[in-house]
């Protein structure tokens, strides 16, 4: 018995050897590789299921379609993460520097995986985009080089709801007196507006309480009795997986309207709303692209890679919001690498070519519509000292079924965030000793 | 054949006290360092050294520090992560607010720091035992969480709570790269290890085993309860406060409290129980299972996975794996990895001959 024990830890160390060795790749084998840092297992599994399904369901479909960009085809590969920050470093550092260039750039989708892997990516030279999460202060491109909190913040978002709960009220001005709750996540992610909220309330004369729910977020009940004492106008909801539906119900429970409820776009997802059930009908929820399935590029990838059988997710999760996202993130990581390509030719690219295309990168109305995602994705410019490029939100309603969009693309207030990420991002090079590079010198 | 002592005869009182007393041990053991310190940077690379290596060493300089205290002097903790948390953002304060301090000056008084902390939450050890006070020092495993998501000043008032590591100094040289981290974390927790593996043997450690067997009798014979119990609360946070600290600065570089949650002290927790209750080397042991073996399976899956399983099938088999592989551990030899490479020397310096 002991000797088979022996012998198969002996088998375990030869595996993890053969493991790790690096397989031969052919250096000019035209691939392009995108790391898959996905979560399939523990509580936000649906999150990472549905957006890198989404993102790996899109470059399959350029693969078929248009044998991927320019001629580059994608390959990618997935590594586990669970959602743990130990384990996405593991993954980053693992991934880094597979295909023959190396890995194009890196999509944590966790606010502590970017938190854990920027640094990193700065330097290995392998651009880390947080798209709609990470830190706020990233934007500043001129101190976060390799950093890219594309499409929108969660800066920039929250001051779009603001404007948002400012129209319902029927202006700005309305906001005086009002009081306002946001309901965080207890963590990195949750607490990333707490300083803007406070600095618009002075602004616009509201009052905020901040609620830190704990994680995973299924015990509320204290907290939503101490709203209800509270009696705000309006509650933000910055919930992440299974502390979205608990908030719902523990809303409806006090009674507190769920048309008077705002979530943050990771509160917004169907899978946040359906274990709700009835409670979440009216429920708002702020979202950088919308659901659905009616977009010429999901239909392309139902023609090219699900009908086929080829699906990185089930065909039934097609069109919801993670998926969409996906897809979104996937339109715009291969914009990038298509701008990059036209500077450094149509060939796999490297991690620092490819930070020259997402920062060169200008998606606009007419390209988003020969992409087949107009409605889906809004127009982005990015510069040297400009890594958000978009900021505008659209606002959508559960009712009770499915997301239907209520409001334009909002605006976000670029003259509050600009200048609370510059301040933030210069406290964060002096305490690092980082010099920012000049953005004027850069073409 | 090897393995054998015939001939080495112990003419002092100092050889029969030696650390490793047979010589072939200690030639094991002077390679083993020659091999960690010179082979592994010369032969591994960024990836190897800086996700897996580094990890695994803090990870086992934490459970070194929980095995003094559960494994040794038999305190049930649940507060690792908590201690580990306290090191990392005294570590942190302390380079932030005092840059005067030399790195390895601030690592050791975070240990400090969370020793003091450790020693204060150890108080209950004198009234309540085993798993009551597993349940106290869970207090204190939330109580340390609670204070650094919510005390703005420990994390420098940053918006999100995240502190990040300012560049690594020493001696004019800086520690920025995979190897060097790792030869930084390495040397901390050699001398550690070894000094560790020192106290054990001596009048503190006994002291603690006394208590630990029974602490009635141990206090019928002379030993006091109060300090061998805070001793151990404060070395054994020592230890995790330094494990902390290593983990912020060597091997992720930013921390959020939530990476000290109560998941990573019960993930110590297993370390030692899987490697081995009581022993220095079950540490070592029992780390590398817990960190490496998902890991590995997980390369498993991306080498097999592709077309032969559904991918979100693959990430559920490890799961299912790994846990396999700990109960099968635990029936096969429930005293932990350590007690089988005890078992296996003990049958070479039999061998060939058996009986």
């Amino acid at each position: 018995m002991k000797k088979s024990v022996l012998a198969s830890l002996a088998i375990g160390a030869g595996l993890l050897a053969g493991a790790s060795s690096p397989s031969p790749v052919m250096a000019q084998a035209m691939e392009q590789f995108m790391p898959i840092p996905i979560y399939r297992t523990g509580p936000y599994a649906a999150g990472g299921t549905g957006y890198f399904g989404g993102f790996m369901d899109y470059m399959a479909m350029v693969n078929a379609r248009d044998n991927g960009v320019n001629g580059v085809k994608m390959i990618w590969e997935e590594c586990e993460t669970a959602y743990d920050n130990a384990r996405g470093v593991e993954c980053y550092e693992r991934l880094k520097g597979k295909g023959p260039t190396g890995a194009a750039m890196f999509h944590p989708l966790s606010t502590g995986i970017t938190y854990s892997t920027f640094e990193k990516g700065t330097a290995d030279k392998v651009p880390v985009v947080s798209m709609g999460y990470g830190r706020g202060d990233a934007m500043v491109g001129s101190v976060f080089p390799y950093t890219f909190p594309l499409v929108t913040t969660y800066w920039s978002q929250n001051t779009a709801k603001i404007k948002f709960i400012g129209m319902k009220e029927g202006g700005m001005d309305k906001l005086k007196g009002k009081k306002l709750v946001n309901v965080y996540h207890d963590s990195a992610y949750g607490k990333e507006t707490i300083d803007i909220l406070n600095k618009q309330a002075a602004m616009y004369g509201f009052e905020i309480k901040h609620f830190p729910v704990a994680h995973p977020g299924l015990d509320q009940k204290a907290i939503w009795l101490q709203i209800k004492q509270f009696a705000p106008d309006w509650v933000i909801l910055r919930g992440w997986g299974v502390m979205n539906p608990t908030a719902i119900k523990e809303a409806a429970r006090i009674g507190f309207p769920r048309e008077k409820m705002l979530g943050v776009w990771w509160s917004g997802s169907e899978e946040d709303m359906r274990p709700a059930g009835t409670a979440a009908k009216g429920f708002y929820a702020a979202g950088f692209h919308p659901a659905g399935k009616n977009f010429p590029v999901l239909k392309d990838i139902e023609k090219f890679v699900q009908s086929k059988g080829k699906g990185n997710i089930e065909a039934e999760r097609m069109g919801t919001i993670y998926y969409n996202r996906g897809v979104v993130t996937g339109i715009i990581s291969l914009e990038a690498i298509r701008t990059a390509q036209e500077k450094f030719g149509k060939k796999p690219l490297t991690g620092e070519q490819v930070q020259w295309g997402l920062e060169h990168l200008n998606l606009t109305a007419a390209r988003i519509k020969a992409l087949g995602g107009e409605g889906l994705v809004q127009p982005i410019k990015t510069s040297c000292n400009d890594h958000e490029g978009g900021g505008a939100v659209k606002f959508q309603q559960w009712d009770g079924e499915k997301w239907t969009v209520v409001s334009d693309w909002i605006d976000a207030d670029k003259s509050l965030v600009r200048p609370l990420a510059e301040e933030s991002a210069a406290k964060y090079a002096k305490e690092k000793g980082i010099t920012p590079r000049d953005c004027s010198k850069e073409m | 054949m090897l393995y054998r002592e015939a001939g080495q005869f112990k003419t002092s009182y100092q050889k029969d006290q030696a650390i490793f007393p047979i010589r072939q041990d200690r030639i094991a053991v002077w390679a083993l360092l020659l091999a960690v310190f010179i082979a592994v940077p010369l032969l591994a690379d960024d990836y190897w050294l800086g996700s897996i290596i580094t990890p695994l060493l803090v990870l086992s300089l934490a459970a070194i520090g929980l095995n003094i205290l559960t494994g040794y002097a038999g305190q049930l903790s649940l507060g690792t992560a908590g201690f580990m948390a306290v090191g990392a953002f005294a570590a942190y304060n302390l380079n932030i607010r005092v840059p005067e301090l030399p790195l390895i000056v601030d690592f050791l008084l975070a240990g400090v720091f969370a020793a003091m902390v450790g020693m204060v939450f150890g108080l209950p050890s004198l009234r309540i035992k085993g798993f009551y006070l597993a349940v106290a020092t869970l207090a204190a495993q939330f109580f340390i969480e609670w204070v650094f998501t919510h005390v703005g000043w420990f994390t420098n008032y940053s918006s999100s709570g995240v502190i990040s590591a300012p560049p690594m100094h020493i001696l004019g040289m800086t520690i920025d790269t995979a190897v060097e981290k790792y030869l930084l974390t390495l040397s901390v927790v050699a001398v550690l290890a070894l000094g560790a593996k020192n106290m054990v043997r001596s009048r503190i450690g006994r002291s603690w085993m006394a208590v630990r067997d029974k602490d009635i009798s141990a206090e019928v014979i002379g030993i006091p309860l109060l300090s061998t119990k805070l001793s151990a609360f404060g070395i054994s946070s020592f230890y995790c406060g330094v494990a902390g600290a290593l983990w912020t600065y060597c091997y992720l570089g930013t921390v959020e409290p939530a990476a000290f949650d109560l998941n990573r002290s019960f993930q110590v927790l297993f370390m030692i129980i899987i490697g081995g209750v009581g022993s220095i080397l079950g540490s070592f042991l029992g780390a590398g299972f817990i960190v490496l073996l998902p890991i590995l399976l997980n390369n498993i899956a991306a080498m097999i996975g592709h077309g032969t399983l559904q991918a979100d099938t693959m990430a559920n088999l490890e799961h299912i794996i790994f846990g396999g592989l700990i109960i099968f551990f635990l029936i096969v030899e429930p005293h932990g990895l350590a007690r089988l490479w005890q078992i296996a020397k003990e049958k070479l310096r039999l061998w060939p001959f058996p009986y």
